[in-house]
């Protein structure tokens, strides 16, 4: 029972990077392998902001959130889309973004080495027991995956209730059409990209109140986002949030029940079941 | 009869679209028929089902008797069967001899060094490419691209061509050589498929015709015959009430 | 098959007095000099194997890491019982294996989850290296005690590198070179003129993959002792991908041009600013896209046609006139 809840609370924190991931890459087009330097960088501004100006994690989000937003926004528009310009192919874009990001994933974890050095970190906040069901778990891990599943609430009304959700979802179909229903593509695929660094900044910000990180730890959560985001399959947000939880569940499992240096393997093993079973992911339609 | 081609009840589903339903017909040794039909009506899908392009969801094609239905489409590649596309695809970064080779080492045919080099020299002349062979083909005119596709798809020595709109988009007098080149190889004695829009040619080269409309064959016959058939009609033009 | 041209016996009568000058180094220098001849030596094996598969496919594969770590491990387990030269083949035949299961997995799919799976590889086998071995056996590390020294590594590495440089133009003329270029070009086509492209792709990843495992094999008793985190070193997947499109993919002695500046570009960096390493390896993937997308040897390339064609203009200015 203590796997699975704490498995839930984990999967919460991760459900929120990979749905951010699945918007970049999903309506963008972008897979943004720099989206985990985006996490840890959320996680020392949220660390900074509490240490130095005592502000709440949680209300720290507020901060956090907008600023990667139009960090990503930034990013989207001057770096990514001279390369969508470009690119003669959906190959091709998809080559020149991966190394674009990867340079971008090196660059930022360069400035956050130079910046908080290559050290541990973690604070305290909330670090008091809560019970669940008469076993005790850490309240800021409560209170974390609380506020994650406030941020998904709001984000499916937003995709699925709004004018502009529905743009977002229209784009993340078919852009070519998109376009013809006077869709601005380009500013959509912008705030998408935006939305998703956000999301994955307030997920950092919530992760860094249990979690203890340092600089050069965002390639792995890249990576299990990743396996999330192809899991669920690709721009599926209910997909994502379902294979995260999946994946919190196994890594929890696994590390508590056979050897924690062994979560990378536990998630890879489901990452190859995938691939060979339902490539297409757990809702994916087979489109061949 | 000996059928080169049997298509089956072929059917493909596209999550709950019916894009070609129950579709069967059979083909004989040097028969050139025509596939047509309103836009949207199956006809590509069903030349993807022929090619290996797509898997058929149900219903069987077999070649010379041998099933090839469910095949990837290398396998049936090697078998027999070459086509075209209906947007035109080159290879960019190979010189136009080499994209001829390319249709002639790894299929149906299986020639390489100096004897590919004189099979793509005469596919090259044939469609009227001659001593264009080492030109690079990104910037070749739309006509020329068509043509060494085309000289792509015979080089696999193929028991079955596919048309894929091969002549849509070409100006009047290219339309003129293209149905000439077409002809010569109906004449050779090649068994072709043409999926069509341009129905003068459908009139001046095919012998039969099998017609489509919303995924279902609607009518199968002599083209004059067939082209005055009022279904026929009411698929391409509505109902008159419409 | 034609025989080679005259152009290709020159390049190869070139590389093999380079071979043999680069061969006699350790008779001049020694140390330092001869450490970074290692090094360049090696990387340019590396990167001419990764660029034989990923060149003319376009999937970025960041597997060279786990390949290299394979290898390394394969001679720290083997060493009691079989012979070294016995191991790098040993060591090859298991990094081949480990990539024709990645490749039937994940080369039938896009590429984006390709990169995706590599980028774990080196990790996973790592975690699963460490857990075997903190469980089943009593160290972590294993010692790789043998005579050979600098120089020895040195000479090997050189063998392999003509090796892989001769594969390499093998399959450049060959139906499988061949395929893969109608593959990169457009594969629906491939697929529709009979060739079997996950067959294809598969076969050269696991060529591409025995060259770097034997790499691994070669440098493994440099390390003396063999740990997981040194033997699987992502940077050096990292450094690979960077090297070899820096000198660009579409001449088989592309890679070298990245290889030998960058080489000593990072072993500057390591010594003096350790701490910005990423920084630079962040830069460089950026100026490979934004700056040289085809490589040092592509943008020669098109400066050469370019200056073909304005001569050409030229010409018919010329004879206009």
């Amino acid at each position: 029972m203590s796997i699975i809840i704490t498995g839930l609370l984990l999967g919460g924190a991760y459900a929120l990077i990979a749905v951010g991931l699945t918007l970049q890459y999903g309506v963008a087009r972008i897979m943004n392998l720099a989206n985990g330097e985006n996490l840890v960088l959320a996680c020392f501004c949220t660390f900074w902001l509490f240490s130095t100006l005592a502000i709440n994690p949680i209300l720290g989000i507020l901060i956090v959130a907008p600023a990667a937003f139009a960090l990503n926004w930034a990013i989207y528009s001057y770096a990514l889309r001279p390369l969508v310009k470009r690119a003669r192919t959906r190959g091709a874009l998809e080559v020149d973004s991966i190394l674009a990001t990867f340079g971008l994933l090196f660059v930022f974890q360069g400035v956050m080495i130079l910046t908080f050095g290559g050290g541990y970190y973690s604070y305290n906040f909330l670090r008091v027991p809560f019970a669940i069901f008469g076993e005790n778990y850490a309240l800021n891990r409560v209170v974390a995956f609380g506020a994650a599943v406030a941020v998904a609430i709001a984000l499916y009304v937003f995709l699925y209730r709004t004018r502009y959700g529905t743009a977002i979802r229209a784009v993340a179909v078919s852009p070519e059409s998109a376009q013809l229903v006077a869709i601005n593509v380009p500013r959509t695929s912008a705030f998408a990209f935006a939305l998703g660094g956000g999301l994955t900044a307030a997920a950092g910000a919530l992760l860094s109140t249990f979690y203890t990180f340092d600089a050069s730890m965002g390639v792995i959560f890249t990576m299990k986002a990743l396996i999330i985001v192809i899991m669920g399959g690709v721009g599926d947000v209910r997909g994502a949030v379902l294979a995260a939880l999946l994946i919190g569940l196994t890594e929890t499992a696994v590390s508590s029940l056979i050897d924690p240096g062994l979560t990378v393997a536990a998630n890879y093993a489901l990452f190859m079941l995938v691939l060979l079973v339902r490539p297409q992911g757990i809702f994916g339609r087979s489109n061949a | 009869m000996n059928h080169v081609l049997s298509v089956a009840g072929a059917t493909k589903k596209f999550g709950g679209l019916v894009a070609v339903n129950e579709v069967s017909f059979d083909i004989n040794e040097g028969e050139l028929i025509g596939l047509i039909g309103p836009n949207g009506s199956g006809k590509t899908t069903l030349l993807n089902l022929i090619s290996g392009a797509l898997k058929p969801t149900s219903g069987n094609i077999s070649l010379n008797g041998a099933l090839i239905s469910g095949q990837p489409a290398h396998k049936i590649a090697r078998q027999g069967i070459s086509r075209t596309f209906q947007l035109v695809k080159v290879l960019p970064g190979l010189t136009a001899r080499e994209n001829v080779i390319a249709g002639a080492v790894f299929g149906h045919t299986h020639v390489w060094g100096d004897e590919a080099e004189e099979l793509a020299e005469s596919l090259l002349e044939k469609v009227g490419l001659s001593d264009r062979g080492d030109s690079p083909t990104g910037a070749m005119t739309y006509i020329d691209q068509k043509r060494l596709e085309l000289a792509r798809a015979l080089a696999g020595n193929p028991s079955v061509l596919l048309l894929d709109e091969w002549l849509a988009g070409l100006n009047p007098s290219e339309l003129k050589i293209g149905i000439s080149l077409i002809r010569d190889l109906r004449n050779e004695g090649l068994t072709i498929i043409m999926v069509e829009h341009v129905m003068d040619a459908i009139r001046s080269l095919c012998d039969r015709c099998v017609v489509m409309s919303s995924g279902v064959k609607i009518a199968d016959g002599e083209v004059n015959q067939v082209l005055a058939d009022p279904e026929v009609v009411r698929a391409y033009l509505g109902d008159a009430d419409a | 098959m034609s025989l080679p041209t005259t152009r290709e016996w020159q390049i190869a009568v070139g590389g093999l007095i380079v071979l043999i000058g680069v061969a006699l180094v350790p008779f001049f220098g020694s140390g330092y000099v001869l450490s970074l001849t290692v090094n360049i030596a090696m990387y340019t094996v590396l990167c001419t194997a990764w660029a034989m598969f990923s060149g003319p496919t376009h999937y970025i594969s960041l597997a060279t890491a786990a390949f290299f770590g394979i290898g390394t491990y394969a001679v720290g387990l083997g060493l009691e019982t079989l012979p070294f030269p016995v191991l790098v083949l040993v060591a090859g035949a298991c990094a081949a294996a480990l990539a024709a299961v990645v490749g039937i997995a994940t080369l039938r799919l896009s590429g984006v989850y390709f990169v995706i799976f590599t980028l774990g590889l080196a990790e996973l086998v790592k975690q699963v290296v460490t857990w075997w071995q903190t469980n089943f056996t009593t160290s972590v590390g294993l010692y790789v005690f043998t005579d050979f020294r600098e120089q020895h590594i040195l000479w090997m590495l050189l063998g392999l590198a003509a090796l892989v440089f001769i594969t390499s133009w093998a399959i450049s003329r060959s139906k499988l070179g061949f395929a893969m270029r109608i593959i990169g070009n457009d594969e629906t086509v491939a697929k529709h003129v009979g060739i079997d492209t996950a067959r294809a792709k598969v076969l050269l990843f696991v060529i591409s993959g025995a060259f770097i495992g034997m790499v691994g094999a070669i440098l493994a008793p440099r390390f003396a002792y063999v740990e997981p985190p040194s033997a699987f070193n992502t940077m050096i997947s990292f450094q690979v991908v960077i090297m070899a499109l820096l000198g660009g993919t579409n001449r088989i002695w592309g890679p070298l041009v990245g290889v030998i500046p960058f080489t000593i570009l990072m072993d500057q960096m390591t010594a003096y600013f350790p701490n910005h390493t990423p920084i630079v390896i962040g830069l460089a993937f950026l100026a490979i896209v934004y700056v040289l997308p085809h490589g040092v040897t592509g943008l020669m390339a098109d400066l050469g046609k370019l200056r073909k064609r304005f001569k050409l203009v030229a010409a018919n200015a010329g004879e206009g006139a």
